[in-house]
């Protein structure tokens, strides 16, 4: 690990404003993703911005009837909370689907969204890797490529967004609230938050340089039964290959979101308008234009099923 | 400004930053090509409350928990496997919550509370979770053994908390010590050894039901 400065911010707009003040600064929350990175040398920063004490660790309801879920809130809490679980059960479903009991009592709202991806290449490197280093190719184009991009990917990158929390979130319209360096503060719709990698893969998010997320908020209930699905190399603690997160209407109208085949979290709206004709035209609609590789072509069949599970498991909840 | 002055500022900067957002830390200046020297190392000093004792240490920023409590405190009952979070081995509580110590910085736990495997018990009175290990042979190389314990104490009191797993039925109900429960909670522990079903019946033992 290259060593680098740390100090411990109070205020929010105070931590904002650091970062642009401290060249090569990154905000720490749970550390259990850029800890990792730092390890490695693939997160080079200079100086540390530790936002643990900066007071964004509650849950409260909105005007609206919704919530907001501060940027520090744990997986564990967010997951654990008696509202999140009757009203919104598909993102407690989807947090408990990820990583470790351990690591979901250090992960936070915010570092959960902004996690980076687990493409082998990225991790490794010794190999070309856009997102890793701009401009120096991509190894996994041509590699070993089964748990990467099917979808929305680029000539320059076929990494996928391997968070399972963010799924749920975009199936809920949740927003994501953050405070810049200036002090203004915005809202960033999910389904903007995430980018598609395009040219250029280094850049993930709609967050500016030195933006902090502060909430994010979540919309009064939509009702109807939440599920998410998940599909991974075995029961517990994998990264998905494919998951689903549905929140289903007793006339069979409803939302999803397909997390692991895509730079983001993939949901198509017309495709939704299908649910009555079945998951195969569902799944046909979501995945118009993909481009699987080789080792990956098998994620196709599998949204579709993993769709078809959710489905099912949604009308026997009903 | 040369590398040291450079890092005695940088040093003192992050000292009196230690309450408030201070981020007094100099920018190195850059060098003819662009190229900001590398920064160098940085120390502070932290105090934590480890197994009911305060202590206080120098450590370099970049020092893990389990580095800090192993390195440092001398206390290596706290086992590195993976070091990065995969292997549960490295799991201590921090103010009651199970965590792995690989994944945290030292400096990010001023003031808390922390509980490893030589905090639980001792030789002589040993917690009862570790007195179920040993009855129950859960384990065998041992390596992940005080891992699993600190992560198997803590499972029990989040299933009495009822907080829910990938495996709770009803997300509106409370969850219980089950079988399917316990495997859950304890996936972030890997044993090489597999003494899992071991470790389950000390565990559903200190639980007090039948594996
Ligand atoms: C072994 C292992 C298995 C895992 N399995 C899964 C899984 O199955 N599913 C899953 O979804 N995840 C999984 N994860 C990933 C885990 O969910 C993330 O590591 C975690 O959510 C990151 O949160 P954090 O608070 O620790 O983030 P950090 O590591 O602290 O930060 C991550 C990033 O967010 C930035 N950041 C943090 N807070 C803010 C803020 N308020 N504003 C702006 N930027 C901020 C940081 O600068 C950093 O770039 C796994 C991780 C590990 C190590
Ligand atoms: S797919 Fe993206 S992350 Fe993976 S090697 Fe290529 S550029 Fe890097």
């Amino acid at each position: 690990m290259r060593p680098f400065t740390y100090e411990r911010a109070t205020k929010p707009a105070d931590a904002a404003a650091a970062a642009v003040r401290n060249p090569g600064a990154k905000f720490i929350a749970g550390g259990t993703n850029l800890l990792d990175l730092m390890k490695l040398e693939i997160e080079v920063p200079r100086h540390l911005i530790d936002v643990n004490g900066l007071g964004l660790d509650t849950i409260q309801p909105t005007a609206e009837g919704g919530l907001r879920i501060g940027a520090l809130v744990t997986n564990t809490d967010l997951a654990a909370d008696q509202r999140v679980r009757r009203d919104y059960g598909v993102l407690s479903r989807a947090i408990v689907a990820g990583a470790s009991g351990q690591l979901r009592n250090k992960a936070t709202t915010a570092g959960n969204l902004l996690q980076r991806t687990r493409c082998p290449y990225f991790y490794d490197t010794n190999q070309a890797c856009n997102k890793r280093r701009p401009g120096s190719g991509c190894a996994a184009i041509g590699g070993y490529s089964r748990q990467l991009a099917v979808i929305g990917s680029s000539s320059a990158c076929i990494a996928t967004y391997p968070g399972d929390m963010a799924v749920a979130m975009r199936a809920l319209d949740a927003a994501v609230e953050t405070v810049a360096p200036n002090g203004a503060v915005r809202t960033i719709p999910i389904a903007d938050f995430h980018r598609l990698p395009g040219d250029t893969p280094h850049i993930e998010t709609a967050l500016a340089p030195g933006e902090l997320i502060i909430a994010v908020t979540l919309p009064r209930p939509l009702g109807g039964t939440h599920v998410y699905r998940k599909v991974r190399d075995r029961a517990s603690y994998a990264f998905a290959l494919v998951s689903v997160a549905a929140v289903i209407q007793r006339d069979g109208s409803g939302r999803v979101a397909v997390g692991g085949i895509a730079h983001k979290p993939w949901r198509v709206e017309a495709a939704e308008r299908r649910l009555a004709e079945g998951s195969k035209v569902v799944a046909a609609t979501l995945l118009a234009g993909a481009k699987p590789t080789q080792d990956n072509a098998f994620k196709v069949p599998l949204v579709e099923r993993t769709l078809a599970a959710a489905l099912h498991d949604a009308r026997n909840m009903a | 400004m040369d590398d040291r002055e450079q890092s005695a500022i940088s040093r003192r900067g992050v000292l009196v930053g230690g309450a408030a957002t201070v981020a007094v830390t100099a920018t190195p200046a850059a060098d003819a090509q662009g190229v900001r020297p590398a920064p160098q190392p940085v120390t502070m000093p932290l105090t934590l409350e480890v197994n009911g004792k305060r202590r206080t240490i120098e450590v370099d920023t970049r020092t893990t928990l389990l580095d800090a409590l192993r390195e440092k405190l001398e206390l290596t009952g706290t086992k590195k496997g993976c070091d990065h979070g995969q292997c549960g081995a490295c799991t201590v509580l921090v103010d009651g919550k199970r965590i792995n110590s690989c994944l945290t910085l030292a400096v990010m736990h001023q003031g808390d509370k922390v509980t490893t495997i030589e905090g639980l018990g001792t030789p002589d009175k040993l917690h009862p979770m570790q007195a179920a290990f040993v009855r129950h042979d859960g384990y065998q190389c041992g390596y992940c053994t005080p891992g699993q314990i600190c992560s198997a104490v803590a499972v029990l009191g989040e299933i009495k908390a009822g907080v829910p797993s990938h495996v709770t039925a009803d997300l509106t109900a409370r969850p219980g010590p089950t079988n399917d429960e316990m495997r859950e909670r304890m996936s972030g522990n890997i044993c090489r050894c597999g003494a899992y079903s071991n470790i389950l019946e000390a565990m559903a033992d200190v639980a007090g039901v039948k594996a």
